[in-house]
Order: structure tokens, then sequence, then C-alpha cells
């Protein structure tokens, strides 16, 4: 039965659609591929469009009560493009942390971005700078997440990057529309931070957080970096943070690598 | 947009951009270690906890550990919330109205 469905799935490949193509012109075959791995890069990337919509309104109102200019709070979407990071600067601008600080901070958050860029770079390392660099800016967990699926389907499609770039594009627009929004309305509320609804912020936070901590060592690190937060306050320049984060890093590394060494020595 | 929002927006795009061209870039010339790669997941949940938690129990700089600290209360209600429910809205929700409702109340 298989050796039957595999006979056949040989013939039209080789017989079948390849006598079609030889008489379309290359170009138009070309483009046509492009024009669909973009379009199902756009498909699967709508479900994340959803999930992204609550984080772009939700960043919009914590920074119209955190004191960042709208302009600033804008340009920080179109530019930066990193939702945790964004989430975690208008968070700092609220406790008042000096720039240099926050810039590492985002330094520091951002660099799980070098796991992804590592993975995808198989794929994308023949392409040419134009390609390089946008794809490069529009990098996100979702549409790397995406994007590392359809590069691992073995196929031979030349324009497997054309779906990256759908996902990108659709990631970005979509983000902007939102954060947008979320400007808009937070602005509408008078007053907010004397509301006191920058309480928003932490409560985002915890929300963000809690699907993070799924083991022991996960926990150890935030529970570390929490203790670290406290003990570290008196530092100046807002330092504590970057100091408990590091803390918190490490005792989650020591913590897994314990863990490691415990199930090997009981399964001896 | 002061001069200040301005350094910290150009100093983001730099950072934000540079890591996640440094590979596409370089190409092949550079390996992530192992311990490298493995620590890279514990830097959100870590930088999250140690802006959260001061925020909380020191919403106007000053320690205010007490059930009269609406954040805490509001931070408390929304940990429990989402431990239960596991979705982000909901955990946001509870949060807020918990904090508005200690306003409103006390």
């Amino acid at each position: 039965m298989s050796d039957h469905r595999s006979g056949q799935a040989d013939t039209t490949t080789v017989d079948g659609p390849h006598d079609i193509r030889q008489e379309a012109p290359l170009s138009n075959q070309l483009s046509a591929l492009q024009r669909d791995e973009f379009v199902s890069g756009v498909r699967d990337t709508l479900p994340l469009l959803l999930g992204a919509l609550p984080f772009g309104l939700i960043y919009g109102a914590i920074a119209a009560t955190s004191g960042l200019s709208i302009a600033a709070a804008m340009a920080m979407s179109v530019f930066v493009f990193a939702g945790s990071s964004q989430f975690i600067a208008v968070g700092l601008v609220a406790a008042q942390t000096p720039v240099a600080i926050i810039v590492l901070t985002t330094l520091i958050v951002n660099l799980r971005h070098l796991l992804y860029s590592a993975t995808l770079l198989p794929y994308l390392k023949d392409l040419p700078q134009r390609w390089r660099i946008p794809l490069a800016f529009w990098l996100t967990d979702e549409t790397f997440a995406v994007a590392v699926h359809r590069f691992q389907r073995n196929d031979s499609s030349p324009c497997r990057h054309w779906y990256q770039l759908g996902s990108s594009i659709a990631m970005y627009l979509n983000w902007q529309l939102w954060c947008f929004l979320g400007l808009l309305l937070g602005n509408r509320i008078p007053d907010a931070q004397g509301w006191g609804l920058d309480v928003a912020m932490p409560v985002t936070f915890i929300g963000m957080i809690i699907p993070f901590v799924k083991t022991a060592p996960m926990a150890v690190c935030v529970l570390t970096a929490g203790a670290a937060a406290l003990l570290t306050l008196a530092l100046p320049y807002k330092l504590g943070i970057i100091v408990s984060a590091f803390a918190g890093i490490a005792s989650g590394l020591t913590a897994q690598r314990m863990l490691r060494a415990k199930t090997r020595t009981t399964r001896r | 947009m002061s001069a200040n929002e301005a350094w910290m927006l150009a100093g983001m795009v730099a950072v934000t951009f540079g890591i996640r061209y440094l590979l596409f870039g370089l190409a092949d010339r550079i390996r992530l270690a192992p311990w490298l790669a493995e620590s890279l997941n514990f830097i959100p949940p870590a930088v999250l906890t140690a802006i959260t938690l001061p925020a909380v129990l020191l919403p106007r700089g000053d320690w205010f550990v007490s059930p009269a600290n609406p954040y805490l209360i509001a931070a408390l209600l929304s940990l429990i919330a989402g431990v239960v429910t596991r979705k982000l809205l909901a955990t946001i929700a509870i949060g807020l109205v918990g904090f508005l409702a200690h306003r409103l109340l006390f």
C-alpha cells in the first residue's frame, strides 16, 4: 500500500507538474513561489497576531502612565520593536532609572535573540545583506517560532526567506497598530498615574513571569532575583536591577546543574 | 520628545538591532557556549522580577508592607489569579479590579 502510494507520488512529481513548469517562464514561477511563501508566512502568523494584541494595547496604556512622551513611546515601537524590552524600558522610566541602565537592561533582555539568530543562521547565511538586515530587525519570539518551523521542513524551496518576511511584516504592522491604540486609550484616561493606574505595570509583569516558572531552577532564579532586588535597593543608578538579574540567572543555572547531577546519580 | 528620551531610544535601537544582527552579520564566525545559551532562558523572568518586587513593596520609594498598600494587594491577587487561570488577561484584570476596589474601600 505504502509502496504503491510513494510510487504514484514519484510519477506525479516527475511527469505531471514538471512538464507544465517548464513551459512557464522561470521568473514567473519564481515570483509565484515568493508570493506563496510570503502569504503562508502571514497566514501562519495570524494566531500570534491575536496573542500580541493585548500586549500592544497594554504597552501603550502603561507607557502613557510612565511619564514617557507619546512620541517617544510610539518611536520605541517603530524603531526598537521588541515587546519585552519596551515593557521593561517603560517600567524603568516610571522608576526614574538613568538612560544608561535602561539601555544596559535592554541589552541583557535581548540577549536571547542570539539564540534565535544562531538557530536561523544556517538557513539565512547565504542571503545578501539587503535581506539579512531587515530580517534581523524584524526578528521576534513569534516570527522565530513560526519561521524555524518552516525552515526545518525539509524541502528545497529557494524562497523560504519570503515566508519569514511575511511573518515579520505581519507582526510589525500588527504591533504598531495595537501600541498606537493603547497609547490613545491610555492618554484618554485623565490623570491615570495620579489614580494609581501605574499598578498595571507590576500586575502585567506578574502575568508575564508566571508562565516562565515551570521548573524548580526557574523558581530558584525568580526568588533569588526578587530577594536580590530588595537587598540592592541602596545601590546607585538602579544598578540593583542588573545585579539582581545576574544573581537570578546564576542561581537558576546552578540549580539546573545540581538537578542534572542529581538525576544522573539516581539513574546509575 | 526630550533629549533624554532621544538618547534612550538611540541606545535601545543600537543594542536591540545589534544583537539581532550580530550573528546574521558575522555568519559562521562565532558560536555560543552551551552554558551561555542555557542562561538566556533565565534572563526575562529574572529582570521582570527584579523590577516588579520593589515596585510593589516600595511603591513610592519607601517600604510599605501592609494590607493598606493597594499595590501589594493588587500584586497578590494577580499572582493568585495567574497561578490559577494561567491567563495573562485574567491576571491583569483581577489585579486592576483588586487595586481599584482597595482604593475605593480604604
